[in-house]
């Protein structure tokens, strides 16, 4: 693609950058941080390119490096974005039985897990 | 294998940037956020898979391979994250994208000599390097790896400037020659660039600078990009890079900083170094059955939630002090700062996760006003957000940052674990003032006793 296809392409990114995230609340500012976070973890088709491309064995090493690192940001982006959400679910439900049983004990159970498995 | 056509390509990538600015849109708002990441992560699949079926690619085992490795290493860990380390492992995935970028940088200047190329090869170089370094360092700081205080010492700014300086000659001798081993240097200058900019940051202005270097792995992707001609790249980067760089701002601007502040702050004067060391003034502490009795004749109490909170884990029991409370005709509020906590909204997502009504949470301004009619403000595990320093101090690393005004109360509690300072390494002189009563220990194992005592009363 010529040069100046690719800098409209980028000037009017910057403007839809800017727009969708102009009315945010403070609240949201943590997912919306980790969102992002996940979504330049694309740069995992650049690794990609350059992985199927190697001609060298040291090239392909530091390029599946790349791919590596590029897939921890991609999915553990959206995982852990995901997981802050998670915690914003059943607000609306009532406080009473259904929210102990569901959202509470789930999500109590899981973080005990948790400790358990990574310590 | 090259079973899409250019065209088919070409749209199949353009439904994969809709995907990410939609996810974008969702995230802004609290109904559809969860949505929102989902569509993101769709789009994001349609992409890898696109790359896959567009061009002819090699080593494809090798590829697979390495992607099931990276994400048999960041599904777990990210699944298994407890809340309160959520910031730091933000931090490192943005390290590890910014890692990839410059790779991918690395790599391609063997096969690229058109001097724009390698204009956008170094520069993805140096900000992904940056990026990379810099997370690090954050991510040890959140982590309590290294002091959370400002690292300052005499001569960082020069050599701050020196690397940066060294960074562009090198960055212009690689546009010219196009040799390896310049770009190779020119990493180790990205590199060490990020770690100077991130040491003289104060721990509670992490959370700022890591969206910071958020939006800069953003323009690195974006750049990269521009290296590898694929335009999926060049949007998703740059609509990174754009929204968070509004985000920063926005982060910072709820805390009454600049980000130039942030960054730089510490070299005016090192005033931003605080003590963690802990007070020997005199205070007066107070038993959970004190405390009961306060709150059970009390009409209004606002409890303040803190990182205390967080980290003890005791948003359930806060969570049922309430309901018990308010079964006693007592009415309870929660004032929420927008950073209490780590992160921005860490509060409201640990209060929602214990089932406390929406209702219940107010923010800052709403708040405010309501100290004065309340009988008994309750702070559990909070102590920059409500130091009075922040108003009255100039010379305070956090002066001009809105707090919650709990020294208008008629009656301070504070849950505290000790009298060691909070995050931002500063005495709150409102803990000595003569309304002020303190209960230490662990935030749940006092809200659990005070609750005891209550229902006894």
């Amino acid at each position: 693609m010529d040069g100046i296809a690719l800098l409209t392409i980028t000037v009017l990114s910057v403007f839809v950058g800017f727009e969708v995230v102009s009315k945010v609340s403070s609240t949201l500012h943590t997912p919306l941080m980790s969102g992002a976070n996940a979504i330049h973890g694309i740069i995992l088709v650049g690794a990609i390119i350059v992985a199927g491309q190697a001609a060298d064995g040291w090239t392909l090493a530091l390029a599946l490096l790349a791919v590596v690192l590029a897939t921890a940001n991609l999915v553990g982006g959206f995982v852990v974005t995901d997981r802050m959400l998670e915690m914003f679910r059943g607000r609306k439900k009532p406080p009473a039985a259904s929210a102990v049983s569901g959202n509470g004990t789930g999500s109590a159970g899981s973080g005990t897990g948790a400790q358990g498995a990574g310590r | 294998m090259t079973l899409l056509s250019p065209t088919a390509t070409a749209l199949l990538y353009l439904t994969a940037a809709v995907c990410f600015i939609l996810a974008l849109k969702g995230l802004s708002s609290p109904k559809t956020a969860r949505r929102g990441n989902l569509i993101g992560a769709a789009g994001a699949i349609v992409a890898v898979i696109t790359v896959f079926l567009s061009m002819k690619l090699d080593n494809i085992p090798w590829i697979l391979g390495a992607i099931a490795v990276g994400s048999a290493i960041a599904a777990p860990i990210a699944r298994r994250v407890q809340m309160t380390q959520m910031p730091q492992l933000v931090a490192l995935f943005n390290g590890v994208g910014g890692g990839a970028a410059a790779l991918v940088a690395l790599l391609e200047l063997a096969h690229r000599d058109d001097p724009w190329v390698r204009l956008a090869i170094v520069f993805t170089l140096l900000v992904g390097a940056i990026s990379f370094s810099g997370s690090l360092v954050t991510f040890a700081k959140l982590q309590e790896l290294m002091t959370t205080r400002p690292v300052v010492f005499p001569g960082l700014p020069v050599i701050m400037g020196a690397s940066l300086l060294a960074a562009v000659a090198t960055s212009a001798a690689v546009i010219v020659t196009g040799a390896g081993w310049l770009a190779v240097l020119l990493l180790v200058f990205g590199l060490l660039t990020g770690v100077l900019l991130v040491l003289p940051v104060g721990g509670a202005d992490v959370p700022i600078v890591i969206s910071l270097l958020n939006a800069f792995t953003g323009l690195a992707v974006a750049a990269s990009g521009i290296v590898l001609g694929n335009v999926l790249l060049v949007v998703a980067g740059t609509l990174v890079g754009a929204s968070g760089t509004i985000l920063t701002r926005a982060m910072a601007s709820a805390m009454g900083r600049s980000v130039t502040g942030i960054l730089f702050g510490a070299f005016k004067g090192g005033s931003t170094a605080g003590s963690t060391v802990a007070s020997d003034r005199p205070v007066r502490s107070s038993t959970a059955e004190d405390v009961a009795v306060l709150l059970r004749y009390a009409q209004k109490v606002v409890i303040v939630p803190g990182y205390g909170l967080a980290v003890a884990q005791g948003q359930h029991t806060v969570a049922e002090l309430q309901t018990e409370l308010e079964s006693r005709g007592i009415e309870v509020v929660f004032a929420i700062h927008p950073v209490a906590g780590r992160m921005p909204g860490h509060m409201n997502v640990l209060l929602a996760e214990a089932n406390v009504p929406y209702e219940s949470l107010k923010e800052m301004s709403e708040v405010n006003p309501e100290f004065k009619t309340a009988d008994v403000a309750l702070v559990v595990g909070a102590n920059d957000v409500v130091n009075p320093a922040a108003k009255t101090t100039p010379g305070s690393p956090i002066y001009g940052m809105p707090i919650l005004e709990v020294e208008e109360a008629p009656q301070v509690v504070f849950l505290k674990r000790s009298m060691r300072p909070g995050f931002a390494g500063i005495e709150n002189e409102l803990l000595f003032e003569p309304q002020t009563t303190l209960l230490f220990g662990d935030a749940k194992e006092s809200l659990g006793k005070v609750l005891t005592a209550v229902k006894a009363l």
